[in-house]
């Protein structure tokens, strides 16, 4: 311990002589290692920006959407059939272990009107609570959200999004003010957290949340006659229940209106209710295969389908999605980390250069050092923990430019930065090595002068 | 005890195809406590002989016993360590290091054997050296700042802080003027005297030889004269 104190203050005394080209030669290393350090630093804070938008999207999110309908030949596009039931939505919570949350969805693309102005929001989405545990939603901005009793009940009660505040609301709170939803009347009961725009630019908070049941069957207007699951489930009354003739719509009705006596003597065919997609979260990320095995096992076996048919939906997962995201972050990264370390081995260079002029020049020191009983490997030290200090102050300089640098780039350009330890101890553990694997020809040459000759040197 | 005792030394210089012998068998005893001058004129051998008996360089045949060990076949590593503890250097042209205190300069070759002091210890040491040689008052002054004189004064404490029996001097007032020379050899009697310090002053100078007890003077890679400093600068004198 002493020793190595020792040597290193002979280190620091024999550069002090010469504190600028000291100075000078580290520049090399500083700047290579305040590179390193600004690109590790942005590079983590880009991946875990990605990471941020991808949980923000739903954490470990699958979407079950209906199969694809085709009729004589023409496909009509994914979705296209209506096969995915609410149903099949409470099966899978209930009986899929990988699967944390289940929602369903229900899309409407509708008017928004409140007070003297109105709003088409990007998305509508009927749905329960559980969309905003598997979305992400849910730390509201503001009031609460709706509950299951509110799904069950089809209550008129709405969450909104934040441009959607902005667009309506223009600064007032919105709970507990109307809004008018295709004409129907909703309150709002709680104000979303702000996401932002998601990874393909689209506006996440460019939208109204609401019961699917409300969403279905007072604003998409399907009647509930059709849903004769509802019916059947909250129904020990034998007259039908028709809720749009309770609260008429302004849709153009092709048939002539059927008496709810002449619906009961002739029952239409059997119709499911159906829903636009299924949101399901995966308990955890590595969960994910299960939970699309699982899911689509029970499916299958719901819709009985058997043997080779072809499944009547599809889960989609993001997997892919932010493989590709990330793979591209991280490509940047390296290159950029590449473009570095090329500039930290011209800086290893720079040194050896330096202590290869430096050893010629103190020739005669090494000559006296070695007549006052240096021995080689006390020569081959010296230079060696010159070179080193030199780098690893460098380093050190070059780690504080570095962090520098990226806080100057989080304040001013608002770009992701995330302090990596991982960098520095790399930064730290690269600059060592560069001073030694560059200063140890010329610490090997100054020992291997031969003391006479080089005290005569001039 | 003699401390230096030469058997028959020879040293050969390479010179490609050709050898180039510029010491031809010297035979030598030198006791503790003596002052002698190594004399010859220029080419005749005397830096060569001194760097053999400084273990900085190997004879080619003969042998060299310092204190009762024959250092002459030691390899490099331990004849740094012969050269550590038991000789010190005062050279021509002081060699101090440039842009480094005088105390630093007078503490440096305890930095590779006394590991057992502490910095502290090895300051006080060097202050302790550089009182002795009346550089008390320029103990933080870089050699630039320094006359010859005084530098050679720095270079003369450097040499005895290891406290070593053996001094050599290779022309150590070659680069002073009179006066100053004067005082160094003074400096260097007194070191003799008082401490019983072995010092081998290498010179051509009879002035400088003078002050020393025994003179040995080389001609041709040959001892040709061992004796009294008297009689021998007499004799020198007459030469010139
Ligand atoms: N490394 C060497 N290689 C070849 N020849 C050498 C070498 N060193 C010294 N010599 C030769 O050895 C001879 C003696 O040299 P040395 O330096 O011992 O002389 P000196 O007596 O010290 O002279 P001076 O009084 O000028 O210092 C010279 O002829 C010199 O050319
Ligand atoms: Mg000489």
């Amino acid at each position: 311990m002493m020793k190595l104190l020792r040597i290193l203050l002979i280190a620091l005394r024999a550069l002090k002589r010469n504190p600028m080209r000291a100075g000078l030669t580290t520049l090399g290393i500083v700047i290579g290692v305040a590179a390193v350090i600004a690109m590790m630093e942005i590079g983590t804070g880009v991946s875990q920006e990605i990471q941020r938008t991808i949980t923000d999207m739903g954490a470990n999110a699958l979407m079950i959407l209906p199969g694809t309908a085709a009729t004589g030949g023409v496909s009509f596009g994914a979705g296209s059939s209506v096969t995915l039931t609410p149903q099949d939505c409470d099966a899978i919570l209930r009986e899929c272990p990988a699967v944390r949350w289940a929602a369903p969805v229900v899309r409407a693309r509708a008017q928004l009107v409140y007070g003297n102005k109105n709003y088409v929001p990007w998305q509508i989405n009927g749905t329960t609570p559980d969309y905003l545990q598997a979305q992400n939603w849910a730390d509201l901005a503001e009031g609460e959200p709706f509950t299951d009793k509110d799904v069950r009940n089809a209550s008129k009660v709405c969450l909104i999004g934040q441009t959607i505040v902005r667009e309506l609301f223009e600064g007032e709170s919105p709970i507990g003010k109307e809004l008018r939803i295709h004409n129907v009347a909703f309150k709002v009961v709680g104000v979303l957290p702000r996401k932002g725009a998601n990874m393909m630019g689209f506006d996440q908070d460019d939208l109204v949340l609401a019961p699917w049941t409300t969403i279905k069957y007072r604003v998409t207007g399907s009647p509930l006659a059709s849903a004769n699951q509802s019916s059947a489930a909250s129904g020990t009354s034998n007259t039908v229940n028709t809720l749009n003739q309770l609260y008429p719509l302004s849709q153009l009705q092709l048939y002539p209106v059927q008496s709810a006596v002449q619906q009961a003597d002739t029952p239409l065919p059997v119709r499911f209710t159906n829903v636009d997609q299924v949101v399901v979260s995966a308990q955890s990320a590595d969960q994910i295969q299960a939970a699309i095995r699982q899911v689509s096992d029970l499916l299958r076996e719901r819709h009985h389908l058997r043997g080779d048919t072809s499944d009547d939906f599809s889960v989609r997962d993001m997997t892919q999605m932010v493989a590709v995201l990330s793979s591209t972050a991280t490509l940047m990264t390296k290159l950029l980390l590449f473009v570095a370390l090329i500039s930290l081995i011209v800086g290893g260079v720079g040194i050896m250069n330096i202590m290869l002029v430096s050893v010629t020049e103190r020739t005669r020191e090494i000559g006296l050092r070695m007549a006052v009983g240096a021995r080689a490997r006390d020569i081959l030290r010296q230079f060696l923990v010159e070179a080193v200090v030199l780098c690893l102050s460098g380093g050190i300089m070059g780690i504080a430019i570095g962090r520098g640098c990226s806080m100057l780039i989080r304040q001013f350009l608002h770009w992701p930065v995330e302090a990596s330890w991982l960098a520095i101890m790399a930064a730290v553990a690269v600059s060592a090595s560069v001073g030694i694997v560059f200063g140890f020809y010329p610490a090997w040459k100054a020992a291997r002068l031969d003391p006479i000759e080089a005290l005569r040197y001039e | 005890m003699s401390l230096i005792e030469l058997k028959n030394l020879y040293k050969t210089y390479h010179l490609g195809e050709v050898d180039v012998p510029v010491l031809k068998g010297i035979s030598l005893n030198i006791g503790c406590g003596e002052m002698v001058a190594l004399m010859g004129v220029s080419g005749s051998g005397k830096s060569t002989l001194m760097n053999i008996l400084g273990c900085l360089d190997r004879p080619t045949s003969g042998e060299y016993w310092l204190e009762g060990e024959e250092v002459g076949r030691l390899s490099s590593n331990f004849r740094a360590t012969v050269r550590n503890q038991k000789i010190g250097f005062v050279f021509q042209n002081f060699n101090l290091l440039p842009r480094t205190t005088a105390l630093e300069n007078v503490m440096m070759p305890l930095t590779y054997t006394a590991q057992h002091m502490t910095e502290r210890q090895t300051r006080r040491r060097a202050t302790e050296m550089l009182e002795r040689v009346g550089l008390a008052e320029r103990m933080h002054h870089h050699p630039s700042q320094l006359s010859g004189g005084q530098q050679q004064r720095v270079a003369i404490a450097r040499a005895l802080i290891n406290q070593p029996p053996l001094l050599f001097a290779d022309e150590p007032t070659g680069n002073l003027d009179s006066r100053t020379s004067e005082e160094i050899l003074h400096m260097f009697q007194k070191l003799n005297e008082e401490q019983k310090i072995t010092i081998i002053l290498v010179t051509h100078d009879p002035e400088v030889a003078h002050h020393a007890k025994r003179m040995i003077r080389i001609r041709d890679g040959l001892i040709v004269d061992d004796g009294a400093a008297e009689s021998a600068t007499a004799e020198g004198q007459g030469v010139a």
